[in-house]
């Protein structure tokens, strides 16, 4: 196991057995089951009335704010991970704890901002 | 050869604990639960304390018929509980249960483990999607919108481990822990735990799920083996979660007199035991109450222990 892709290798391995796993279920399942569809059973269910509409139904969608949010936040966390194990390396020490505190208060004025324009408040 | 043996072992262990330890953490809660609120919990199947009803639950699914509604997108609809089964599974693959004990020791690991994680919530969007069902609809949304709101405070919390220990190698970091990590990394530690709760949608976070007004979210759908599998992802995702905050913020296998591997089970048993817990004791927070619990409660404390981890670590180490 010395070459860097193979361990992404025993990754991939893994991933293959998961997918196993889940089909194999599956597959067990289809040789035990039952199979007696009726268009009562393959109705949405809605409470056991007959469904009003259709289910992709137009709704409010409130959380769109919280999307842009995240991709704001988000995209600046990542470059945390990469910093974050080289940050403290001998001749580092100051300059890079004052960056740390630069991007701090970019994410907490951004949050603060998101605070005051009431985006985390409804009603 | 040897090597190929090697790896072959630690993929079949890696696999036993995926198909044991969630149910061990159901049966738990079955149990514990039953007996915070006064009843016995299941006490026939298997004879001893119901110990086999969860076996006996898995018979049940997998003989049941498989019911796709007409109106599902079915593609969709048939993948989406895999899509959130096997990421835990591919997760567990990098978590140390003792030293030299890991599936394999990425050097990204502990970025391998927030991104393959948030995989898993897919399939909850997919399945409320692919439905064509109103009440799923909602709660993939919901669950979409928790995914999004908390995932930042657990990148961030667990990014300070990183500061810490200087590396995103899970292996490393516990390598690197010592006991006085403890307290310093005290709040990173409740921030990382409490927002993985809600990403894996367990109560008081369970909006996405609330029977009481959406019936199932976005599982109102589903029976049979598919909807087991939606439970053995969620099972799984307390193990997940569990094993990631203990070996992260309680020093995975390190402990005095017993060894290694032994430590790092008690600490998941007793993370799982503390989710159960909190099932039991707290009611379900309100939609808005739990956007304003990850944006000005979390995230904020996320950002001091940032602060914290960085002043010490250059100021004092």
């Amino acid at each position: 196991m010395d070459g860097y892709f193979d361990r992404y290798a025993v990754v991939a391995v893994l991933l293959a057995i998961g997918i196993a796993v889940v089909a194999g279920g599956l597959f067990v399942n289809r040789l035990l089951r039952p199979d007696r569809p009726t268009p009562e059973k393959l109705t949405t269910y809605e409470c056991g009335v007959d469904p009003v509409g259709d289910g992709w139904a137009q709704s409010q969608v409130r959380y769109y704010v919280f999307a842009y949010l995240y991709v704001v936040f988000a995209v600046d966390a990542v470059f945390l991970f990469p910093w974050a194990t080289v940050f403290a390396a001998p001749g580092f020490g100051m300059t890079t704890l004052v960056e740390m505190f630069v991007f701090l208060g970019f994410i907490a004025l951004g949050i603060l901002y998101a605070w005051r324009k009431r985006v985390l408040a409804w009603t | 050869m040897p090597e190929v043996l090697d790896v072959a072992v630690r993929l079949v262990a890696i696999v036993a604990a995926f198909l044991v330890l969630p149910l061990v953490a159901g049966q738990m809660e079955h149990k514990a639960m039953a007996h915070m609120q006064a009843r016995l919990g299941p006490m026939y199947a298997g004879g001893f304390h119901g110990w086999a009803q969860l076996i006996a639950d898995g018979v049940k699914f997998v003989q049941k018929e498989d019911v796709i509604p007409a109106a599902a997108d079915r593609r969709v609809f048939g993948l989406a509980p895999g899509v959130a089964l096997v990421p835990y599974l591919v997760v567990m693959v990098v978590i140390p249960v003792g030293p030299g004990l890991v599936g394999v020791d990425l050097d990204a690991g502990l970025f391998f483990v927030l991104a393959v994680m948030g995989v898993g919530v897919l399939g909850s969007i997919m399945a409320g999607w692919s439905s064509g069902n109103k009440y799923s609809l909602m709660g993939g949304m919901r669950s979409a919108a928790q995914l999004m709101s908390y995932e930042l405070p657990l990148v961030l919390a667990a990014s300070s481990v990183a500061m810490a220990a200087g590396t995103l190698s899970l292996p490393g970091i516990v390598e690197a822990w010592q006991w006085w990590w403890l307290p310093w990394q005290a709040i990173g530690g409740v921030v990382f735990f409490t927002a993985g709760l809600a990403e894996l949608r367990r109560p008081p976070f369970d909006m996405p799920l609330a029977e009481s007004e959406i019936i199932m979210g976005p599982m109102t759908e589903y029976t049979g083996i598919r909807f087991a599998f939606f439970l053995l992802a969620e099972y799984a995702g307390i193990i997940v979660l569990s094993a990631l905050t203990g070996v992260l913020f309680l020093g995975g296998w390190h402990g005095p007199l017993l060894p290694g591997p032994v430590w790092m089970l008690l600490k998941v048993f007793a993370l799982v035991f503390v989710v159960i817990w909190l099932r039991v004791s707290y009611p379900r927070l309100r939609e808005d109450q739990l956007q304003k619990l990850a944006w000005a409660g979390l995230v904020p404390l996320a950002l001091v222990q940032l602060a914290l981890t960085g002043v010490v670590k250059v100021l004092a180490v």
